[in-house]
């Protein structure tokens, strides 16, 4: 007997309620991209300058005390935070010193390190700095700025290369689906205030390729039965397209989270907000794929009559082949 | 029907094979480290000892030995971004510049008059003229010095430009120049750190020039990025010049061409010193670390023939008085000229330690470097916190794999244990792939791979369905299965495409951990489509032949 997550024949209506799954969608939409201007990111120090030191002490974590030992130093705004891992040992106490760019200064002097270094060393002398990390406001203004621009730069060669393989229609689909996965995941990045770096830039990237894996499968199978069934309306291709992939949907993004949860849980607290954001964007593209980009696809219709040769479109002419 | 030719699969256990040997020194890791070590060591000219040779022996020589690099963050180390700042170099191009203005103005002087050095902002030369009437003569006669720019892009220019207001002459580098210039002081810069580094003697440094001005330095092992900056961001521009004055006053006046540097070890004393230096440290042949005749540390020094020549004039005119040491603008010692110093070589004191003295003799061995360097990011990274992430990185490994593996399992049966075997070499070939091009693996690239192994099966899985699918038509299991992967391929290649086409953005617009993450990615969607659609393929033809099977059940 195998394991099947879904039943082998099924037949679901996606779209009967699909004013109800696009209102979500847009909402979403909404909240997040509302919470992204309202409250903003969490930037590290990769987008806005300043030093990270992450200390470990075998005695717990005292932020007040912390607070206090570095008060005297007037280095500005000072967040420090615990860190909690369950791979950690149990005498083992991890904090994160996060400190502004200094004005004037490049990157943090030696000497600012150090002081920072002394006056933790009042709080526990044996306490060690496993890391620290230091970010000159010029180069991180330029961070910001290129991962941007590799965003829109991958968004844009996708729909290219969907326009090429398939018809406008589906690229409109496919890529409102990933501007969609990429505002939901800064959204609840900015909800939850996680600390956004230039690991979450990468992890964005890779959500882009998957859902649009996703969608893609999707949208394969849609234009191969299209041909097929050339008297049926567009709604059921579509939901027969989906029902019929839907195995290997989930099959696939179970197979995913589950690699993921293992990074997640015992990946170390190094890369788990790189993790997180691709275990959202894993569950927020599966999803796309289905709710957003075939529903866009079912609003905008797509042409049927694949006998006459369509004069204005260029989509056609890489369309065919197959493989 | 289901069929492959012998071609085909000698081809592809072949691919298979070799990627497998060029992953299998990393499951040694050590112990390859070792012996790669212990070779390049021997190859060097490092006498033989028994533990080079039993370290060397450890590994077998027939066998692939290149490894992936562990990135910063797995094995600690310190990262440094400089930016160099070239401009600096632009001012002593004109100093070199002026004596041959001077010489080329002084033999027209009947008709330009006397010629004079005006102050003028860095990189431009000033010079005015008492007749201004042979203003034109004089332009032509200046231009005369300009050389064509040796560059691609600069090619048909020259690089100097001359221009004139009433009596005063000005000349400065032309655009072109100035890019040819900004590259030559990159790649000495570059030259120079790589030189300093590789004097401490650390492994596997990255040196890197990235854009059009900065310098990516990467030192595994070195305890932090404040060692690695002292070590590389000193400019060690070593001088030696004749003494004018001493003063307590920094605001003093020194004078035209001349300067104020501050003494290092007293502060209030200042130093008034000749702009042009009677020596530098270009001149300079060998440094070491010494004790002076009272056991203190200093350095001792040689000249090259040309530097000694010019020492030993310059001393034997100046006997009696004081020249300065000078080292990045700070007098390190100003003693007084005892006698003709013609041997060629000489010492250093000052207020050194014995750290202080080896370091300044390893930067003046190494060279100056031609600009100065601000930093723009530093990074450090401790030891314990990279063998924590491989550790824990290692265990997301093992158990995010055997889920995979399990489910597979459950899902498709026989089939899934196919696919599971293509996934074990699907990652081994990334670790080939990894070693060949001797990528660096960073923590996203862990990440990456895992990321892959979640997604390596979904090739499979559309393959599998879709036989699934084939079936349920009932044309026989050898029809179904060649459907599968027939109708399957379209959407693989498209979603793999895709996938492919946002790791290549990745890799040229990112840097650092993007970098490392997307090399892992790319590489594991091409291997995942080779083992999805080539290896699994293989097997199950392979298994179709020996069995031939009425019905199968996927």
């Amino acid at each position: 007997m195998r394991l099947k997550l879904v039943p082998s024949e099924t037949s679901w209506d996606f779209f009967g309620r699909a004013k109800w799954t696009l209102g979500l969608s847009v909402l979403l939409i909404f909240v997040g991209f509302a919470s992204f201007l309202i409250q903003g990111l969490n930037y590290g120090i990769d987008f806005r300058g300043g030093t990270t030191i992450r200390t470990e002490s075998a005695q717990p974590v005292d932020v007040a005390a912390y607070r206090d030992a570095l008060a005297a130093l007037e280095l500005g705004d000072i967040s420090i935070t615990e860190v909690f891992d369950p791979t950690f040992e149990d005498d083992q106490n991890v904090a994160m010193i996060r400190i502004e760019a200094q004005e004037g200064d490049e990157s943090v002097t030696a000497a600012t390190v150090r002081s920072i270094q002394d006056a933790m060393a009042t709080v526990d002398p044996d306490m060690t700095f496993p890391s620290v990390e230091s970010v000159g406001p010029k180069v991180s203004g330029e961070l910001v700025r290129t991962a941007a621009i590799a965003v829109v730069l991958a968004i844009a060669a996708v729909l290219v290369y969907i326009w090429l393989r398939f018809e406008w229609q589906f690229a409109v689909g496919a890529v409102a689906a990933l501007v969609h996965d990429v505002i939901l995941t800064l959204g609840v990045f900015s909800e939850l205030q996680i600390k956004f770096d230039l690991a979450i830039i990468a992890a964005l990237l890779t959500i882009v390729g998957y859902s649009l894996n996703d969608t893609v499968v999707v949208f394969d199978r849609v234009r191969e039965n299209l041909r097929k069934y050339k008297q049926k309306d567009l709604k059921d291709v579509l939901n027969l397209s989906i029902n019929e992939t839907l195995s290997r949907t989930f099959m696939t993004s179970v197979t995913t989270l589950l690699a993921l949860f293992s990074l997640f849980v015992l990946g170390g607290d190094v890369i788990r907000g790189f993790v997180f954001a691709m275990i959202w964007g894993v569950i927020v593209g599966t999803y796309s794929s289905i709710f957003v980009a075939s529903a866009i696809l079912l609003f905008l219709g797509v042409k049927r009559d694949w006998s006459k040769p369509d004069p204005g479109s260029v989509g056609n002419q890489f369309g065919n082949i197959d493989a | 029907m289901l069929q492959m030719s012998f071609v085909q699969r000698v081809v592809i256990w072949l691919t298979v094979a070799v990627g497998l040997a060029l992953a299998l020194p990393n499951t040694f890791y050590t112990r390859v480290e070792q012996h790669n070590d212990a070779v390049a060591a021997l190859e060097m000219g490092v006498p033989n000892s028994p533990e080079l040779a039993a370290d060397a022996a450890g590994w077998p020589s027939f066998l692939p030995s290149a490894l992936v690099n562990l990135g910063l963050d797995l094995r600690g180390g310190a990262h440094l971004l400089a930016e160099v700042e070239v401009e600096d170099v632009y001012g002593g191009r004109m100093d070199a510049l002026w004596p041959s203005v001077r010489d080329v103005l002084r033999d027209a002087r009947d008709t330009v008059g006397t010629v004079r050095r005006q102050n003028a902002p860095d990189g431009m030369l000033r010079v005015r003229i008492s007749q201004p009437e042979g203003m034109a003569e004089a332009v032509r006669l200046v231009r005369t010095l300009a050389t064509p720019v040796v560059s691609l892009t600069g090619a048909g220019t020259t690089d100097i430009e001359v221009s004139s207001t009433g009596d005063t002459l000005t000349i400065q580098l032309t655009d072109a120049e100035k890019l040819a210039t900004n590259d030559r002081t990159m790649q000495q810069s570059l030259e120079i750190i790589r030189r300093r580094v590789d004097e401490v003697g650390t492994r596997e440094p990255t040196i890197q020039r990235q854009g059009e001005r900065r310098i990516l330095i990467q030192v595994p092992g070195i305890g932090s990025a404040e060692e690695l900056k002292s070590l590389i961001g000193t400019t060690a521009k070593l001088t030696f010049h004749p003494v004018v004055s001493v003063t307590g006053d920094p605001d003093t006046r020194p004078g035209p061409r001349n300067i104020i540097h501050p003494d290092i070890d007293e502060p209030g004393t200042f130093y008034i010193l000749e702009q042009t230096p009677v020596v530098t440290g270009e001149e300079l042949t060998d440094a070491q670390p010494a004790f002076d005749q009272n056991g203190q540390p200093s350095v001792t020094f040689r000249f090259n023939p040309a530097g000694a020549r010019k020492f030993g004039l310059y001393t034997a005119d100046n006997v009696g008085s004081p020249f300065a040491v000078v080292l990045d603008e700070q007098v390190i010692t100003a003693p007084r000229i005892n006698e003709a110093i013609t041997g060629g070589s000489g010492q250093i004191t000052g207020n050194f330690t014995v750290e202080s003295s080896t370091e300044l003799a390893v930067l003046l061995r190494a060279g100056a470097l031609p600009a100065e360097m601000t930093f723009l990011e530093e990074r450090t990274i401790g030891p314990e916190l990279g063998q924590d992430s491989i550790d824990a990185g290692q265990i997301a490994c093992i158990v995010a794999f055997a889920a995979v593996l399990v489910f597979m399992f459950l899902s498709y049966g026989l089939f899934g244990i196919f696919a599971n075997i293509a996934l074990i070499i699907n990652v081994g070939l990334i670790f080939g792939l990894l070693s060949l091009i001797g990528a660096t693996l960073t923590l996203p690239g862990i990440a990456g791979i895992v990321l892959t192994i979640g997604m390596a099966v979904d090739a499979n899985v559309l393959i599998f369905e879709r036989i699934r699918e084939e079936l349920k038509t009932a044309k026989g299991p050898a029809r179904a299965i060649e459907l599968g992967y027939e109708k399957a391929l379209s959407a693989i290649l498209d979603a793999n495409i895709t996938t492919f086409i946002t790791a290549v953005i990745l890799f040229i617009m990112g840097s650092g951990p993007v970098r490392g993450f997307s090399i892992t990615l790319g590489l594991g969607i091409l291997t995942s489509v080779f083992t999805a659609i080539y290896v699994t393929r293989i097997m199950i033809v392979m298994w179709y032949e020996r069995k031939r099977p009425k019905t199968i059940e996927v």
